[in-house]
Formats: C-alpha cells, structure tokens, sequence
C-alpha cells in the first residue's frame, strides 16, 4: 500500500521544527509501524537528506522507548500496545498519517519524534523504591503476600515507563505513571514501611517537574500500552491524603 | 601470558566461602576514594552499580538508552532460576550447579557455576525484599515453575515479565543510589574507548548521543555489563541497540575474547515475514511445555496455519516427540532449533517462507479447556495475533528459531576481572558461566549473582592495592583515546558512499546465519571469514553515514557499531572453525554421531578459547584454558 | 501549619479540595431542588413563598449558605489555578487531536463548563438572590399574618420571558454534562475506586446529572408554559 506520512521534524531542541511531508509506497501489512518508518529512513538516506529520528530498542513491547503520536493517539489507534508492536495490516492503502512527538513542557523534543523523558527518571529517584541494600534481606518466603496482593501490585508493576500517560492526557499529567509505582510498593509490605515518605516526596517532584493535574478524563488509561488502571491513581490519592493526615513530615 | 582463572582451592561447596574471606577489603571509610565506572544498566550493571554504591563507591554509571531503565534485560519473560528447593522436589545448590555445567556441555568452569547456584538463593531474597511482585500461591508464597525442560521446579517468576520486574528492580536500587548522590547517571551515552594508564584499566572515553560530544571520565576500575553481541546476526530477538562496541573495543585493548562462537539460537521465535524485517520476537519457551511441535510429513510449500487445521493427524510429523520420546517437545534449545532448521531444510517448512514450523496447542485445549491456557499463556497469544495476524485459540502458531543469547564473552578469571588489570566484565557481557549452551531462565541469574553478590567482593580485592591518586582526563592516554575516537567517526563520516548502514548489516547477517548459524562446517566458515573480509573492505569504501558528529545522529551511532560487528563475525567464524567439535549451541557437521546428534570431543576440546588481538588484519591469537572437571563425570547429552 | 497549607496547593490537595467543595454543592443542589419543586405546586405560590421565607430567615440555613457562597467561589477559584497550571504542562500542542477515542467530552470540557455554569450562577444570584436580599419593588403577600416576599410570583414572571427560560434550560443541559463528569470523578480524586462501588457510584452520577438538572430545567419550562 502507498501512504502520506506528514513527520514532525525538529533539528535539535532550539529549532522550531514543522512538520514535513513524505510518501512512501510499497508497505507490507506485516510491517510494523516502526520498520515502515525504517523503510523510509532508507529512502531518505539513500537520497542523502537526513533520516527522521525516532526513539526504539526493543521492538517487542517492552522497555517503553517507542513513543510516536500517531494521529492524534500516543502508540497509534490499537489499545493495550506500544507503537513498534503496531502492524501496518491496522491502515489501508491512501491513508494520510500523521506523526508527532510526545508533547509535553516536561518532555522536550531532542530531535524531531525523540523527547526527553529523565523527568520520569527522576520521579522514581525521589523515592520509587524500597530502601533494601544489597544482602541481608530475609528468606523470600519469610514475608508472604496473599495471591491477589500480588497480583495487583503486578498490574501497577507492569508499567513501561514509555510516557504514553503524559502525552494523552489533555493536561499532560503524570498521575498515572507515578501512581503506579506508588500503589505497587503501598500494597506490598516491603514497600509499607515508607509509603508516606515515598508518596509525599514521589507527588512533589512530578509536580515540580511540570507535569500537570489529573482530571480524571482517563485518557491514560484508554491509551497505556500496558492497560493500567485508574484504580491506582485513586490509591496514590487515599495515600497522598494519609501521609499528608499522618505522616511526621511538617 | 598465560590464562590465569585464579580458581581458590579446597573442595568445591568451600571455594567461594573460603576466597571471600581470603580478598583483600577496603575501609569503609576509604571507599568514598575510589571511582569505578560501570557501563549497562542491564540486570548486571544496574544491580552492580547500586550495590557498589551501597558499599560506599563513587559510581559512574553509562547506558546508551535514554533511560537505565530501558536496557534488554527487560524482555526477557520467563523466569529466574535458583536452587530454593521451595516445591520440595529435590533441587539442591549442587543439582542446579550440575544442570548448568552439563546444560552448558562442560565447557564452562567448575567454581563459577558452582559459585552462581550458590547465590541463586540470595538473589530472590533480595528481589523479594525489593518489592519484586513474583507470581504466588494462594498461601502468599511463592510459586514456582517448570522451565526449559529442567527436571525440577526452580523457577520464579512474574507473569511473562520477569526480566521486567528485575530489572526494574535493580533500577529501583540505583535511582536509589543516583538520589543519594553516590551514582552519576549518563544516560544517552555510548563508551567507544577504553583507556589504559600503566597497563590498567583507568576510564573510558564516551560520546554523548544528544551533543555529539566525546568526553573521557577517569576511574579506578572499569566494569564493563554492555551485554551480549547477537546482533552480529541482523535478526536477533536482541534489542535494536544491542551492541559490541564497548566490549569490542576493550578486546582490542587487550581483553581477551571468549568462546565468541558459541550463540544460542532459541526454538520459539516468531518468523521473518519479509526484507523489512528488523528484529525477531521472542515467545517464551514455556509455550513448549503445552504446545506440539510438528510439519507436513510430506512437503506442503506455502502451507498456512488456516489450511494447516485439516491437516489430518496421520499426514503430521511430531518430529521432536518422535525422535526423543523421553522429552519430546521440551528437548533443549540447541536441539529443538536444529530439528527445525532440519525439517526446514528437507523442505517440509510451513508458511510463505518456508522458515518455519507449527507449534500446536489445538490438543492442550482440548485437554485442559481454552481457559487454562489463557491464564497460562494468554498475553504470548496476544502478542502472537498481534504480530501474526493469526489467533493461536484457533490455528496452530508458526516459529522458527532466532538467535538470543551469546554465552561467550570477554574472557574472566574467577574475580571477574578480564585480562587487563582492574577491567572487568559481568552478566551477558562475559563468557563464564553458561559453557556452550545456556539453561532457560539464568541469563536472569548470572546477570544479578554478577551485580549483586560477587563483583562487589572481588573488586575490593584488586582496588585495595590500588593508589587513591586519580588519573586526571588530560592525561595523555585520555588524549590519546579521544583522538583515536574521534579520527574513527571522522573516517566513518567521510567514506560518503553509497549504501546504507542497514544494507551492511543485513549482509553481515545473512552470511553469519547462514555459515555461523544454527549448523556450521569447515567449508561454508572458511567461506564466511573470506565474505567478511570483503564486505569489511566493501564498508570503509562504500558506507554512507550522513551529517556530523556534534549533533544527535542516529546513523553514526549504528554505522560504529556495524564496524565492529564486521571485526567480531570474523573472530566468531575463526573460533567456530577452530572448535571442530559440536557442544551446546555450536554444531559443527564433521562432529556428529551415528544419529546426527552433537558430538563432543572432551580430549581435544575440553578448554575455552581465549582470543588475543593482535593489531588491525592480524590474525588473533588463540590461548587455551584448560576446563577441569572434578566434581562431575562428562557425558554426552542425550535426550532420547 | 506549613504541612497543611503545602498539602492543600499541591495539584493533588487541589483536586481533594475541587472533590470536596463539588461533593457539597451536590448535596446542595438536592435541597436547592427540593425547594423548587413545589414552584410546580398548584396552590398560587403559597409553599414556595413559605419556604423561601423560612429560607430567607433561618440563621442555620444563612450560615450554610454562606459557606455554600464560599464554596461556590472555592472551586471555580482553584479550578481556575488548575486550569493555568495544566495548560502550562503543554505550550505546544497536538496537530491531530485524537482524544474524542480516549476519552469523553464532558470530562475534558470540565473548565469551558464551569465557566459557563459560573455565568449562569452570576445571572441567576442577580435576578433572584441579590433581589430579593437587596433590590426593591419585590411584591409581597401575606401568609397565616406573615408578611413576605411573593417570590412565586416573581419567579413565575421572570420565567414568562422565553429568553430567561431559555437560558436557564440551556444552563441546565451544561450542568448536566459538568456533573456527568464531575460526579464519579469527585469520588476517583478523593481516592475511592473500587471494583465492588465504582460501578455504582459512576451509574449514580448519571443519574443524578441526568434528573436533578432535568427537574431543575422543567420548571422554567412549566412556568413559561402556565404564563
């Protein structure tokens, strides 16, 4: 099939950018949306304009780098996957595409699609973990975990980080990426013991950050490649108003 | 110089106990004076950094992603072995040891996998106290699975994420660190030197992927945890960015370079569908533990999974059932890959390629109900319709095997120190503890025992001799390095030919799977180093890399890489044809038993192969470290 | 004191205080509409005016209605340092906008709603509440030797201009979107979510956005037809 791709382009962080029109013919329906922009980079390349700049590694779904605003939905028009697990079989043959980088004051473009995302990184500096150095941690079976306990902190757990939350959100809001780590480590019991600290310190550098606030809309939620539930941003909320009620931080 | 592994005497069980308590320490208070540099943040260099921090270190921590985070560990799915022993059912230290040593064809090292089982334990300990989410029981303990065929259930696991929860794990620990303060992140970054001062490792020269700017950071030690070099191959279920580039150029510094032959192909890959092709997926192997592999007893080009439905049942070929009845479909990874390769070969491969073979669950479904393996299997379905455009509920899957795993590496002695001086290599990005073949689920194992539990006791041992002094980065090796970097991307900018990087690559590729693949002879490798040489030759003349160094270009990034993927496949071939014997994942035709089955030969090859750089169009030497077994008796594998 | 006052100006005591604040002015517009009702009653106004009198002159009801002025402004006030703070988070928008597939209209409507259910309240507190208290020429009645207000009649013959009822049933269907989303997503901010009530508490708003606006907008509508 022949497609009309119209790219964002950026030069580096100081360029304005715009968007830029190609087309490309010839795409296999078993491509995916990633190895079609492949194809293209090879085109431009050999015709030695500069090829578009995209963040992938894995192609598989899972180390959340991909992040392409695909007509006017973070990771393209199919629910639950990631924009390299997206496959060409999802357009049709004239199809007008357009491609755009994640947007967000806390997400500057680096180069045409690529942003950069430390904010997230810096999000779980502030306290997404559980203060264990390494050895002397007891018998893993020591502390049990009922079944579903688990299983709900796997749901949080499951987040990829690729920043999907941030770009659908009409606010460009943070919530859900940072209420996931927040309610996988309030649920389990490793992770109690600091949940007041970690909740308080995690909401003050997603805000200083410049993300902004959830309005419940639950665009994140319809649009994570991982299907992350809204369930925990409320539990991020009943832990924010705990540790605000209780904690001994003044 | 000889290959000094520096193995502790005594009895096996009492080797590791006995050297931690014989390596020298540094004082708590004088570890804030030594700088160590570690590069990855996979399962190994995340885990290492946090903890060596933990010790008290200053860390400077490099990964090429855009996140630590995002390094390919994290999509490894199945599950993480250790010797628990938790189901009751018999696994020890000793049995999980034995596993992997005769897992490996006995060609890794008695003490390192010994000491490797012996830690397993601690790594889920530590996992666990982390906030690792592992799969559970009802009664809120762990659960634990069945995997690759291992005759005990010793695996742990968070859904088909395990690598994942890991990872993310270890992530946690070094944010931890970077927070505090005693880890300097640099993410975005790519080691493309390693920089020796008085025949010691004393930092690496770097390039920032943004700025384009090369910077030389001074240390004490260097870990190297860059992972594995699969993507030699073109197609690898390795992430796009995967690459040699660190340990290569460490190798050319003089680290020797292990076993570089021996890669694992994986049975379960989804196949190629076209020239677009970029990576392979991997479905973890657990799927074979239900599902049956079979092809067209007669052959049946082009045929579909839809048409494959009505095939009947006497017009099928079980070919793995038939062949090794006592393990039918769950033999391990080396030889479920050649059976397909073989099937294939004979010409009774499936689908429009004719790459690939069925993986049948119509009969699991019946047995235990489309619900049962929904919970078991259902998100690797989803993936599978989502690639495939089939549904595996309903037709069987297609797979064919791709390659995965490297299990040689930089060569390390027991401390993990390669062969220069405060250099080491952990996790994927050495050759120690897998042999010729790895055992599902410890890729998971090795990368953290390395990061965990032994680098940060071994590199005492060698910092405590070392000098607080540091080398400052105007010190003329640094110099020396950054100009020899940067008159690299200079020659790589300025060939301006005609092909793309990728077309390279994919060329590579295609000679290495096909020569240095899953089945390798003298003939067809002798061939493979003369079109290396050549396509070699054929990049510096003919590659076009656009734009410049000091801005973010994604095309010089890969065109270093393939440069030294085109030096690597070359050393890869030499070894493979140097070991004319078959062990693990390396097969070569001349060694075969009566039933085209791997043959091993124990009296003339029971060493690893530890190549020498010798300068550019040298010829590598090879040194031998001889592989001495004393506490297990070497058999030939056989699943039949 | 620090702790509290960083609490409640963080985006998440923000949103706590917008639940809050909304969950009230729920409960208020229950009894506000209680009242109105009887607006619909056939006895000349006599129930509306006795009410409205007993409205008017009740200390506690004052005090409440105070406090629900306050809210009132509250919300609207931090809604608008919301409003500045997100809009903040995105200076360079999406070309194509794809968000009518993830989510729902009212929801990302909320501040374009409000602001027009803020005018309304500004219309509405003109014509009725800041003329009764304070305007002159308001008729009056006497009821069981009380003299009062005839708000009925009032009422009745403001909502005898087509445009005034018009209005006020057009700024019913607004608070109706407002509340389909503002129902459910009070609860969600306030960190309730759970499989067992969610489903609930989300049928319940509907319902609620759906009847108590729908009651509200009828009364124009009966009164502008019985002028």
């Amino acid at each position: 099939m022949n497609l009309k791709l119209n790219i964002w382009r950026q030069k580096d962080s100081n360029d304005k950018g715009g968007f830029k029109t190609y087309q490309v013919s010839d795409v296999s329906p078993d491509m995916s949306f990633l190895e079609m922009i492949d194809v293209l980079n090879e085109d431009l390349v050999k015709k030695g304009e500069e090829p578009v700049h995209f963040d992938h590694d894995c192609r598989e779904g899972i180390c959340g780098t991909c992040s392409m605003v695909i007509n006017g939905r973070p990771h393209g028009p199919k629910q639950g996957i990631t924009t390299c697990q997206l496959h060409m079989r999802s357009f049709s043959d004239g199809d007008e595409i357009t491609i755009e980088p994640w947007r967000a004051r806390a997400f500057p473009v680096i180069k045409d699609l690529i942003v950069d995302r430390s904010a997230f990184d810096r999000i779980i500096q502030a306290g997404g973990f559980v203060s264990v150095n390494t050895g002397g941690a007891p018998d893993a079976n020591s502390i049990p975990i009922a079944k579903e306990v688990a299983n709900e902190a796997m749901d949080a757990a499951q987040c990829i980080g690729c920043g999907a939350c941030v770009a659908a959100c009409k606010n460009a809001s943070a919530m859900l990426f940072t209420s996931a780590k927040i309610s996988q480590l309030a649920l389990l019991p490793q992770g109690k013991l600091e949940r007041q600290r970690r909740v308080e310190k995690m909401i003050w550098q997603m805000e200083a950050e410049g993300f902004g606030a959830c309005t419940n809309t639950g665009a994140c939620e319809a649009e994570c490649p991982k299907e992350i539930s809204l369930v925990h941003i409320a539990r991020a909320h009943r832990e924010y108003i705990a540790a605000k009620a209780c904690s001994k931080n003044v | 110089m000889a290959l000094n592994s520096k193995i502790p005497e005594g009895p096996l069980a009492e080797k590791w106990t006995k050297h931690k308590f014989n390596i020298k320490l540094v004082n708590p208070a004088n570890k804030r004076k030594y700088d160590i540099i570690v590069v990855g943040t996979g399962l190994a260099g995340a885990s290492a950094a946090a903890s060596l921090a933990e010790l008290g270190y200053n860390i400077k921590s490099f990964c090429y992603q855009d996140s630590p985070r995002r390094a390919h560990s994290i999509a490894a799915q199945g599950g993480i072995n250790a010797a628990k022993n938790y189901p009751n059912d018999g696994d020890s230290v000793f049995r999980l040891f034995y596993d992997t040593i005769k897992g490996g064809d006995y060609r890794s090292r008695e003490a390192n996998v010994y000491r490797l089982a012996e830690v397993s334990n601690n790594i889920i300990d530590q996992c666990v106290a982390q906030g690792v989410p592992f799969a559970r029981e009802y009664g809120g303990l762990l659960d634990n699975r069945s995997f690759g065929g291992a005759q005990v259930s010793r695996t742990f696991y968070a859904r088909g994420q395990t690598g994942q929860q890991l990872l993310l794990g270890a992530y946690s620990a070094l944010s931890r660190q970077i927070a505090a303060g005693k880890v300097k992140m640099y993410p975005r970054t790519e080691m493309l030197d390693l920089v020796l001062v008085d025949g010691k490792a004393r930092g690496i020269v770097t390039r920032d992927l943004v700025t384009g700017k090369i910077e030389s950071h001074s240390a004490h030690a260097v870990v190297l945890a860059t992972g594995g070099y699969g993507n030699v191959f073109y197609l690898s279920t390795n992430a796009m960015g995967s690459n040699a580039t660190a340990a290569w150029r460490a190798h050319k510094k003089g680290a020797y370079f292990a076993n570089p032959c021996f890669t694992q192909i994986h049975p379960t890959c989804i196949p190629v569908s076209g020239d677009h092709q970029s990576k392979l997926t991997l479905m973890s192997e657990s799927l074979r533990n239900d599902g049956r592999i079979w092809v067209p007893k007669k052959a049946m080009p082009g045929l579909t999974a839809k048409e494959a439905v009505n095939i009947p049942e006497e017009e099928r070929d079980y070919y793995l059932e038939r062949k090794y009845p006592a393990f039918g479909n769950l033999v391990p990874r080396d030889v479920a890959s050649r059976n397909a390769k073989m099937v294939c070969d004979e010409g009774r491969g499936v689908g429009p390629t004719g790459q690939a073979v069925f993986l049948d669950f119509s009969e699991a479904i019946q047995r235990l109900g489309k619900e049962v393996i929904e919970q078991k299997y259902g998100n690797l379905f989803d993936m599978y319709k989502q690639i495939q455009g089939d549904d595996p509920y309903e037709v069987p899957m297609m797979i064919y095997p791709a390659v995965h795993y490297t299990m040689g590496g930089l060569w390390v002695d027991y401390n993990l120190m390669t062969t220069i001086d405060g250099l080491y290599a952990i996790g994927e990005c050495n050759f120690s503890d897998h042999g010729a073949n790895r055992l599902g689920a410890s890729a998971l194992m090795q990368g953290l025992a390395d990061g965990y539990f032994i680098l940060p006791y071994t590199i005492g041992d060698y910092l405590a001799n070392m000098p607080y002094d540091k080398v400052p980065t105007d010190h003329e090796a640094f110099k020396e390095a950054e100009q020899g970097v940067q008159d690299l991307i200079n020659k790589l900018l300025s060939v301006n030919g005609d092909k793309t990087v990728d077309e390279f690559h994919k060329e590579l590729g295609k000679i290495m799977w096909d020569y240095v693949g899953m089945s390798r002879n003298e003939e067809g490798l002798k061939k493979a180093i003369g079109m290396i040489r050549e396509l070699r030759e054929s990049f510096w003349q003919n590659v076009k890399v656009l734009g410049a160094n000091e801005e973010m270009n994604m095309t010089l990034e890969k065109a270093g890489r393939v440069a030294d993927f085109l030096e690597l496949a070359e050393l890869m071939a030499k070894d493979a044809l140097n070991r004319r014997e078959s062990c693990g994942g390396h097969f070569r035709e001349e060694s075969q038993t009566e039933e085209n089955e791997a043959k091993r030969i124990d009296e003339e090859y029971s060493y690893v192969a530890a190549w020498k750089y010798q300068g550019p169009d040298q010829e590598e030497a090879l040194e031998k470290e001889p592989l001495v077994f004393e506490n297990v008796k070497l058999t030939q594998r056989s699943y039949k | 004191m620090n702790w509290f006052i960083s609490a409640l100006t963080s985006g998440v005591g923000r949103k706590v205080i917008m639940a809050l604040t909304g969950l009230f002015l729920i409960l208020f517009l229950i009894v506000h509409l209680l009242g109105n009702l009887q607006l619909l009653k056939d006895d000349g106004g006599q129930a509306f005016n006795v009410y409205s009198h007993f409205m008017a002159h009740n200390g506690l009801i004052q005090l409440i209605s105070k406090l629900n002025f306050f809210f009132i402004l509250l919300h609207a006030f931090v809604s608008y340092t919301l409003y500045v703070r997100n809009k903040k988070a995105r200076p360079v928008g999406y070309k194509v906008n794809g968000a009518a597939a993830n989510s729902s209209w009212s929801s990302r409507s909320m501040t374009l709603l409000g602001t027009l259910i803020f005018i309304f309240l500004l219309v509405h507190l003109q014509g009725f509440w800041y003329a009764f208290k304070f305007g002159s020429g308001i008729p009056t009645v006497t009821i069981d030797g009380v003299e009062m207000h005839d708000a009925y009649k009032w009422v009745a013959e403001a909502y005898a201009n087509p445009l005034i009822s018009g209005f006020y049933v057009f700024s019913m269907i607004v608070l109706a979107f407002h509340l389909w989303h503002g129902f459910s997503s009070a609860f969600q901010s306030l960190g309730l979510n759970h499989v067992k009530y969610t489903g609930f508490i989300k049928a319940l708003g509907y319902a609620y956005a759906i009847i108590v606006p729908g009651l509200f907008a009828i009364i124009p509508i009966v009164l502008y037809l019985k002028r």
